[in-house]
């Protein structure tokens, strides 16, 4: 697929679900806690556009508020990853072969060297279950991720003349790395960013399953998704929905990413 | 015998014209030479032939290599006619090797890929090919692997590469450009003596009219995409009926008027006293010191006032780390380095910094893509206290680009907009805006044309003059350093060897190393130009 298609493609998909989660803020179809025994289980378009699930709540307002939960909690756990993880990596990279450099990247080693699930049941058990401790848990895995691309990018910059020249001119580290080394890699973590998004949505969607993240009444995809678990056969778009909303916002993000990719890398733009 | 026979071969990419009718022919046995600036399209034109163009190219006329038409073959075809009937060696032997493969092993694969052998007869053969480029088994088993290697080393691995198979057309794209001096006579000595014993046809595509009048029989010189002039080497360059020719002639042996101020006696701006420095290599074992290297072995020297000090070396002599030392940017471990009387280093004030600038080789790599030349320009003023305000920053940009001979009106651009010379001006504006003392040039001028790279040592010595400018410049092109400096430092494994007016030094050159230098530099046959005093070559 074209750089340019993938792109818009992948946008279009994501723009679905954020408006969908902007408008939960003030509206949705049914209130979410309204349960109505009597109209459980109704199938799609039975009064209800998307159907109602077990305790007769509407699908459709359910999906779009899971969509709020799922979105804020990968966009702030990619924050505290971008807020942690880029400036390490700068100063990892401005540091590059000294003490701190080797701190910061076997700190991130040992980050790494964890599953990102552990470490989030390892929160949730300490801290109890919750979609804060879920946040946190995703944002700390977020942060070596940040720290090595940045860092990676950030030292083959430090080799340029334009660095030296910087240099001559009396910047310290600190300032070039801000004016110099930073918008230079900014696609760079674009891109990383979009990938992160998704692998957070997701992160979210499976901590909320296993009972870890979101708690009720406030819906999320995850638990939606366990939830309708004894009743797939009963009722299937319990399980249909919300799993093709996680597939769908993850699809897009990384199509968004890959298109944002070949658009900001020059060099890959050239052999399209 | 024709070898090859390449008829009105045009080239289009992306509707782009590239390549006009270029026409010409080379004999078995023959040197070919194709000279001219970047992007006049020699190398696009050994890629057209060998079908290696990129995406949205068209081209169109005939390239005959024996009796195969080359331009319309399939790409299998193609597969078997690249590395079997024409070898290519490029210009970077460090990234020309895989460096996870053994040299044998690379060696070998063009034999193995090409059916000419079993494994072991290819190794067989590898080694044969090996020693004929002189690699040979005692020092070079097969089992080496590209990092141990030096460049020129590399370089003489692509030959064996390249001529594996023996084909009947090597191809060299500016072979010794990235290669020092010396280096690159013994490369030239090898690719002259294969072509004389093994009878292939040697293409030698370069910007350096002096390897190619050591090395060609016929020459052939490229402008925009076409042919201007092609004759035997020496007719051509005695006649030099085109313009163009003329023009890239004068260009390449050009030497700005001698400056008339002369250096102030005694007063020194920059003195470099018994410097040394060294830096940590690798740990060897977990345990134990880590091996260090002596980068710098006592260096002294001084820059007096409004003097032009050239610094001479191959690579890896140290001139890059003094060069550091110099501005600051590294510690020294030993000696000092002071500036305007006062000690310099990586604490020095930024006072003392404003009082020296920098001009780098790379004019691509040299600015910051996202800022614009306004901003670029300004960035030493970080040096002086107190800032000037905005509307003094403007003026005192503009002013620093029409010094370099660019106008207020390209602050408001971006680096990509302008070409390498210009670019390389707007690095010396950078250096000026803070008045230094000192300008050190990095190279500076060794990655343009040759007729830019006159244009910007005629600015260089224009500035010098009004600005009262002393240079430290550094440089591993013997032709250039003798254009535009008084006194020359020849330096040699981390020591200054010989010192003295350039001239003199030039003329008479005392110390072997300096002997060596100046006998591997290629030179044009005097008696070839003749009649023409004014263009007088070096």
């Amino acid at each position: 697929m074209r750089g340019g298609a993938t792109l818009i493609l992948g946008a279009a998909l994501t723009a679905v679900f954020a408006v969908a989660a902007l408008v939960s803020l003030v509206w949705t179809p049914w209130p979410v806690e309204a349960i109505n025994i009597a109209l459980r289980l109704k199938a799609p378009g039975d009064g209800f556009l998307l159907g109602t699930d077990h305790f007769g709540r509407d699908m459709l307002s359910m999906l779009m508020v899971g969509a709020r939960t799922s979105i804020a909690v990968a966009i702030l756990a990619v924050g505290i990853g971008i807020a942690a993880g880029v400036p390490l990596g700068l100063l990892a990279a401005a540091r590059h072969g000294g003490l701190l450099d080797e701190v910061i990247m076997r700190g991130n080693d040992l980050v790494f060297a964890f599953p990102s699930l552990v470490i989030a049941i390892l929160i949730t058990a300490v801290f109890g279950p919750s979609a804060t401790n879920a946040i946190i848990a995703i944002g700390i895995f977020n942060i070596p991720v940040f720290a090595r691309v940045t860092r990676g990018a950030a030292l083959s910059l430090w080799t340029l003349d334009y660095i030296r020249a910087a240099q001559v001119a009396g910047k310290g580290r600190a300032r070039i790395s801000m004016q110099h080394i930073l918008p230079n890699i900014a696609n760079l973590l674009i891109v990383q960013g979009t990938i992160q998004f998704s692998l957070g949505i997701l992160a979210e969607a499976g901590l909320s399953y296993v009972g870890l993240g979101a708690q009720p009444p406030l819906p999320s995809w995850g638990r939606m998704l366990a939830e309708s678990q004894t009743m797939i056969s009963l009722a299937p778009h319990l399980a249909i929905l919300p799993g093709l909303a996680i597939v769908l916002t993850v699809l897009g993000l990384n199509l968004m990413g890959d298109g944002l990719r070949d658009l900001l890398d020059p060099r890959l733009r050239r052999t399209r | 015998m024709t070898l090859l026979s390449i008829r009105n071969l045009s080239l289009d990419i992306h509707r782009r014209p590239i390549l006009r009718e270029v026409s010409f022919e080379m004999r078995r046995g023959e040197v070919f030479g194709l000279v001219g600036e970047s992007g006049s399209g020699k190398s696009m034109t050994a890629l057209a032939m060998m079908q290696l163009l990129p995406p949205g190219a068209r081209a169109s006329g005939r390239a005959v290599l024996g009796q195969t038409e080359l331009l319309t073959q399939s790409e299998a075809r193609m597969c078997r006619i690249r590395g079997r009937e024409i070898g290519m060696i490029f210009q970077e032997p460090m990234t020309a090797l895989n460096p996870v493969r053994t040299i044998g092993d690379q060696v070998a694969e063009t034999l193995v890929i090409h059916g000419a052998a079993s494994r072991s007869d290819a190794l067989k053969a590898a080694r044969q090919r090996l020693d004929r480029v002189g690699l040979t088994a005692d020092r070079f088993p097969l089992s080496r692997y590209p990092h141990e290697l030096s460049g020129g080393q590399r370089q003489r691995v692509c030959i064996a590469m390249a001529i594996a198979l023996r084909p009947s057309l090597l191809i060299a794209d500016e072979p010794t450009t990235a290669l020092d001096v010396t280096t690159q006579a013994q490369i030239l000595d090898l690719l002259k003596g294969l072509v004389a014993e093994e009878g292939m046809g040697l293409m030698l595509i370069t910007h350096d009219l002096a390897v190619v009048a050591g090395m060609a029989d016929h020459v052939a010189v490229m402008q925009a995409g076409r042919i201007v002039e092609q004759a035997g080497t020496e007719a051509l360059f005695r006649n030099r009926r085109h313009d163009y020719t003329r023009a890239l002639f004068a260009a390449s042996s050009h030497r700005p008027a001698a400056v008339a101020a002369a250096p102030a006696a005694d007063k020194a701006l920059l003195a470099v006293e018994d410097v040394r420095r060294s830096y940590a290599l690798p740990r060897r074992g977990l345990f134990g010191p880590a091996p260090r290297m002596e980068a710098v072995r006592g260096v002294s020297f001084t820059l007096k006032a409004g003097e032009s000090l050239g610094l001479v070396g191959e690579s890896g002599c140290g001139k890059s780390t003094l060069t550091r030392a110099i501005l600051g940017l590294d510690p020294v471990q030993g000696g000092a380095i002071r500036l305007f009387g006062e000690p310099a280093g990586p604490g020095m004030p930024n006072r003392l910094r404003a009082g020296i600038q920098v001009v780098f080789q790379d004019p691509y790599g040299s600015f910051n893509p996202r800022w614009r030349v306004e901003r670029l320009v300004a960035e030493p003023f970080h040096l002086l206290a107190p800032q000037p305000g905005r509307d003094e920053r403007r003026a005192r940009v503009a002013e620093a680009l029409e010094a370099v001979g660019l106008t207020p009106a390209d602050m408001e651009k971006y680096p990509h907009e302008f070409s390498g010379g210009q670019r390389q001006r707007i690095a010396i504006a950078r250096a000026l805006i803070t008045r230094p003392g000192i300008l050190v040039l990095d190279e500076a001028v060794s990655a343009l044309d040759v007729r830019v790279r006159a244009r910007i040592l005629d600015l260089l010595a224009a500035l010098r003059e009004s600005h009262g400018l002393a240079y430290l410049f550094i440089s591993h092109d013997l032709h250039v350093v003798r254009a535009i400096t008084d006194r020359v430092l020849v330096m040699r494994a981390g020591e200054i060897v010989e010192e003295g007016a350039t001239e003199a030094v030039f003329a008479a050159p005392r110390h072997p190393y300096t002997q060596e230098l100046l006998a591997a530099t290629p030179v044009v046959p005097a008696d070839w130009t003749e009649g023409t005093p004014h263009e007088a070559l070096v």
